[in-house]
């Protein structure tokens, strides 16, 4: 008999999927229950990821057969320390998104708040399905489910927006068509579409030119869905004209969830002793110090705030990809293996969300898009702002911020692993970071307002408040204080067992 | 009152700002809530800090690490004899410095208090911070806050000049911020610890002689606060901020911050002896002593009350570093003791230059002409701070620069103390101008109160007083007395390995 | 030459499967036209589909239809699963082709037009900071 712990997996994905449905149908009779039903929904599943993760830790992986098929026939849900953590964090900020998107979504798509939600769902369903499953295949799916219903999601706004989705459904779909060449490659050599199948059958067949080139298209594919430089064209417009949340959901998750299919391929399919034998993570490496740097310049370039959070997402996956690129080099605990990649897509889920569900405040409150028109916001919504310069601080790298931790740990894993030419990389960036982060906060807390020369008596008088709804700042200030606190976490290396746990997962890292 | 345990001192001299700073926020609509909070805080600190000084003097190290960051490093605290003895100069001044800034806001009616407090607290904490780390991770975490939280006070005005100021300085001092933190990955990757070991941690055995050079350049440019040559510029553009900034902060706390973190590289990283193999001390010397003449000749260049301050500040903390760099005990000597006086001295010096603003409106010396008829008890303040500059007795500076010239003398080189000696003369030179003038210059134009057109008197007495203490303070420390022999015997710790 | 055909003709389910593919990329990138764009996507994806039912068939193979006389026969039968897979993938193929259509219908809506370049123009007329 499963325990009740055990039979979670497959519920996170199937209340998901039964809620988009539930809320569509309800949503003929009643528009306001769309919100309720979708936040218990998220609420509840939010809980069972940390139950799994919980079991996850202490009594050892589960591993799910759908229908009772026994695997490799059957499609098996495997949950490890890897996929429970970052189920935790991608259902934490569906959480978070969704309690802001209440207020947020009658200001942005007025009268869509069903299909909104419907569909907003369905992104969660495919992105739960991404990381709980074992099966390749499986995962292709899921991986279309997700965009799909991201594109919908991205549209919704109308004009600009629509180029926006086209151009990321055309590259998605090529991206989704490598992965799948992947998996038929793989499939023609091993006849298999299990991971942990893949993972025994592999082995002996590492020389083999098939399994080489399917390697490749799933690099190429899943490149293309993280917005890895070169191939992040697409993520700027994008992730800049969605809907706050969907925008924060984005960046924050989404290209995150990306680069875990990318671990799960690379580690779990393939195996670190594989990757060893190919200079493919240096190029990684290379490829992600080109994003950080070039992600930063353009970013510096934009005068729209969520076009420049956007770059500054491209930046980040450099972080995160070249953490990834040094994890097989990389083996002294703490900073070994996975454990800066795990731990920067936490980091970045918590401040780039945070940073666009400001800049989303920003337009729910005044339609505020440009920077340059952001004299006096300090005064305005000051907690929005404080908010904003918390996520700031951090991204910039100043302690005891998560940024700092991920700059830190990356720092010490490329000296350790020899490849002394990202330590500037890194250090620059944070120096690129300031640029384009002090330029709004400067905006935001200095710049006096126009037409008031005396700031000395009328900019305390003349500008009242005008703060955003509890419901838009909560969560808001929920992952600006995260972002400390978190940063504070790592640094006493309280969360470090559970990484630990994910190296020992794929056999890296180790030295204690 | 009750007891707290010895370990968590530190913690509870760090939470005194830090809880402050929070109060600050939620008071903000209650001015005098407000700066009760501020000088009680600034209260408590002071007599914690006094508190591990008794245990500290008795060879004690108070030691307190809370949580491993990585194998090796702690993030935690390790008070000795230096490190308290620039906790103990900060956390002193806050005290005065808050009864004056009290005096100083209100009577300018500056706007946006809140945010000043709540960032004066906030930079208290990362300098005291710094004083007391056990390492320097711990360090670069109350550095960088230090940074971050003064930039809001130098920017404080808004004006187009201000913001480009508080553009310099972030530029400059956060860029210097990646370089230390480079430093200190690479010191960690060579010594596997950071902690600051009496004697060095690092050694020729492990690295080779040009890497440890190259860190060493790699520490200096990190701690750019100390505002040596040629990276001083954001130092003067930074005497934009109220004048209880300039004197606590950018004479004391931020820029000390830097100097005492040289200090700290020189005898707790590198130690004395593995930098008189590698010869950097003579390296380190000459380049603070071009700073000392440098900067006073620019000084002198000054028409500005704060700017000249600033050069001299330039010029006073080239001594510390350079007292250092002689890697001599009574170098090191006199140079450890510059700090807390210094502070003392421009600290009187910048809070009489508020003083002579708020009661006159007047910044530019060519002005004050008279000034000290009007203002006796600033302007005596002053010639004390000024003397003590120009390190002549009675003031304390005297005691300072002498250890300082016996220190040359130890290490034997007649230029180096010819540096000094030229340097204190050109201190001599800019700075009794503006004695003179306020005592015997054009008393018609000079005693008129700029803005309000009438003969000007003292300022308000919550300005007047903290000024007078200080002063009087800078002569108490030049004689014999408990707390002159305290201080004393933090030195003889501090410089005993 | 024979070595040549042999090697090309041997494996000509390949051959036509990369033929299709590079057909379906030129026009998702040349195209200017979004619906042809479209449609290349769709060549392209239906190439991969191609690629993995020929995986699964068995020369001389009948459908994968098990019942008592095939086994009692000894009939060889094709893979089953590739079909399967490829079911499902074409059903994602639909939705992404459905979703890209009613995309570009909105985009007609707003632009008046479906050809990409001028879409691009009217989008500058509004100049570069525009925000919706």
């Amino acid at each position: 008999m499963l325990s009740f712990v055990e039979h979670l997996p497959v519920l996170v994905v199937v209340i998901s999927l039964l809620s988009a449905i539930t809320i569509f149908i309800t949503g003929w009779i009643n528009k306001k229950t769309a919100w309720y039903i979708s936040t218990a929904t998220l609420l509840s599943q939010f809980i069972s990821s940390i139950f799994i993760l919980h079991h996850v830790m202490t009594v050892g992986p589960i591993r799910y057969r759908l229908g009772g098929w026994v695997p490799p026939w059957g499609i098996e849900y495997v949950m490890d320390a890897l996929n429970a953590y970052v189920l935790v964090i991608l259902l934490f900020l569906g959480l978070v998104c969704v309690i802001y998107s209440k207020r947020n979504i009658d200001h942005e798509l007025p009268d869509k708040g069903v299909s909104f939600y419907t569909v907003y769902q369905l992104l969660i369903t495919g992105l739960c399905g991404i990381t709980v499953t074992g099966d390749i295949f499986n995962m292709y799916v899921f991986i279309e489910i997700t965009s799909l219903s991201a594109y919908a999601l991205i549209a919704s706004r109308g004009k600009i927006a629509l180029k926006a989705s086209f151009t990321y459904l055309v590259l998605g779909s090529i991206g989704a068509c490598f992965f799948l060449l992947g998996i038929g490659f793989l499939y023609s050599v091993t006849g298999s579409l299990n991971i942990h199948d893949l993972s025994l059958l592999l082995p002996p067949l590492y020389g083999n030119r098939v399994v080489l080139a399917a390697f490749v298209f799933f690099i190429v594919g899943l490149s293309i869905k993280m917005a890895l430089f070169p191939l992040h064209t697409w993520l700027p417009d994008a992730h800049a004209f969605a809907p706050a949340e969907i925008s924060a959901m984005l960046s924050g998750i989404i290209i995150e969830i990306s680069t875990y299919a990318f671990i799960r391929v690379a580690f779990s399919v393939f195996t670190a002793r594989f990757l060893q034998s190919l200079p493919v993570f240096d190029i990684l490496c290379w490829l992600a110090a080109a994003a950080i740097i070039i992600g930063s310049v353009l970013a510096i370039s934009q005068t729209n705030l969520k076009r420049m959070l956007a770059y500054s997402s491209v930046a980040n996956m450099g972080y995160i990809v070249l953490a990834l690129g040094l994890s097989i080099s990389a083996r002294k605990a703490p900073w070994g293996g996975l454990n800066p990649s795990m731990m920067h897509i936490l980091n970045h889920a918590l401040m780039k969300g945070c940073l666009f569900l400001v800049a989303g405040a920003f337009i729910y409150k005044a339609d505020l898009w440009e920077i340059r028109d952001f004299r006096g916001l300090g005064r305005r919504m000051p907690y929005t702002c404080a908010a904003f310069v918390i996520a700031a601080l951090s991204m910039i790298g100043i302690p005891p911020s998560v940024g700092f931790v991920s700059k830190l740990y990356i720092i010490l894993a490329s000296i350790e692993a020899k490849k002394f030419f990202f330590v500037p990389v890194l250090l620059l960036s944070s120096l690129l970071n300031l640029i384009y982060f002090w330029r709004v906060i400067e905006t935001m807390y200095m710049k006096r307002v126009e037409g008031k020369d005396s700031a000395h008596t009328s900019h305390e008088l003349h500008l009242q408040k005008e703060e955003i709804p509890l419901g838009m700042l909560a969560p808001i200030w929920v992952l600006a204080s995260l972002c400390v606190i978190m940063g504070i976490l790592w640094l006493a290396n309280i969360p470090i067992p559970l990484l630990n746990q994910i190296n020992s997962t794929f056999g890296l890292g180790g030295i204690r | 009152m009750m007891e707290i345990p010895e370990t968590l001192k530190p913690l509870f001299a760090l939470g005194c700002p830090a809880l402050a700073a929070i109060l600050i926020l939620v008071f903000g609509r209650r001015p005098n809530l407000r700066e009760g909070v501020t000088l009680l805080a600034s209260l408590s600190q002071f007599s914690i800090i006094l508190s591990m000084a008794s245990r500290v003097v008795s060879g004690v190290k108070i030691q307190s690490y809370l949580f491993p960051i990585v194998p090796g490093i702690s993030f935690g605290f390790r008070v000795d004899a230096f490190g308290l003895l620039f906790a103990l100069t900060a956390s002193s001044l806050w005290i005065l410095v808050s009864i004056y800034s009290i005096g100083y806001m209100r009577a300018l009616k500056e706007h946006a208090q809140t945010r000043f407090y709540f960032c004066f607290a906030l930079a208290i904490l990362g300098a005291v911070g710094v004083a007391l780390s056990g390492n320097l991770v711990t360090m670069y975490i109350f550095y960088e806050i230090l940074t971050i939280s003064t930039y809001p006070l130098v920017a404080h005005e808004q004006s187009q000049e201000a913001i480009f100021a508080g553009r310099k300085y972030l530029a400059y001092l956060l860029t210097s911020g990646v370089f230390l933190l480079a430093a200190i990955v690479f010191t960690y990757a060579t010594a596997q610890t950071t902690d600051f070991n009496p004697g060095g941690i690092l050694s020729l055995t492990s690295s080779s002689r040009s890497t440890l050079i190259t860190l060493f350049i790699l520490f200096i440019l990190g701690f750019m606060k100390a505002a040596y040559m040629p990276f001083h510029s954001w130092l003067p553009a930074a005497m934009v901020a109220p004048t209880p900034v300039s004197a606590l902060l950018h004479a004391v706390a931020v820029v000390k911050a830097g100097v005492f973190g040289i200090v700290r590289t020189v005898a707790y990283i590198y130690g004395i002896d593995l930098m008189r193999e590698l010869g950097l001390g003579i390296l380190l010397a000459s380049f603070a002593g071009v700073t000392m003449i440098v900067a006073s000749l620019f000084a002198i260049a000054q028409d500005n009350l704060k700017r000249r301050l600033a050069y001299s500040t330039i010029s006073q903390l080239s001594y510390i570093v350079f007292g250092v760099a002689l890697l001599s005990p009574m170098g090191i000597t006199g140079a450890i003791l510059h700090i807390p006086f210094h502070g003392f001295m421009k600290i009187t010096l910048f809070l009489c230059a508020g003083s002579i603003l708020v009661a006159s409106g007047k910044k530019n010396i060519s002005e004050m002409g008279g000034i000290g008829h009007s203002m006796p008890i600033t302007m005596l303040a002053f010639t004390v701070g000024a003397l003590g500059m120009c390190g002549l007795p009675p003031a304390c500076g005297f005691v300072s620069k002498w250890f300082l010239g016996l220190g040359t003398v130890e290490a034997d080189s007649l230029l180096f103390l010819a540096v000094l000696l030229i340097s204190s003369l050109l201190d001599v030179v800019y700075f009794f101008p503006i004695v003179y003038i306020a005592f015997f210059g054009d008393r018609e134009r000079g005693t008129l109160n700029l803005s309000e057109g009438r003969m000007m008197k003292e300022a308000p007495l919550s300005m007047v007083i903290p000024l007078s203490i200080t002063a009087l303070f800078s002569i108490i420390f030049s004689f014999p007395n408990p707390i002159t022999s305290m201080l004393f015997d933090l030195v003889r710790l501090a410089i005993s390995h | 030459m024979e070595w040549f055909i042999a090697k090309i003709f041997a494996k000509y389910n390949y051959w036509i499967f990369i033929i299709l593919m590079m057909i379906g990329f030129y026009g998702i990138v040349a195209k200017d036209n979004l619906i042809k764009k479209i449609i290349g996507l769709n060549i392209f994806q239906t190439a991969i589909f191609l690629y993995f039912i020929s995986l699964g068939a068995v020369r001389g193979g009948t459908a994968p239809i098990v019942d008592e006389e095939i086994i009692r026969k000894g009939y060889v039968y094709a893979n089953p699963l590739p079909h399967v897979l490829i079911l499902t993938a074409i059903v994602v193929s639909v939705a992404t082709t459905a979703v890209a259509l009613s995309l570009v219908i909105r985009m007609n809506q707003e632009y008046g037009t479906i050809e990409e370049s001028e879409i691009i123009q009217k989008l500058g007329e509004g100049g570069m900071t525009r925000t919706d």
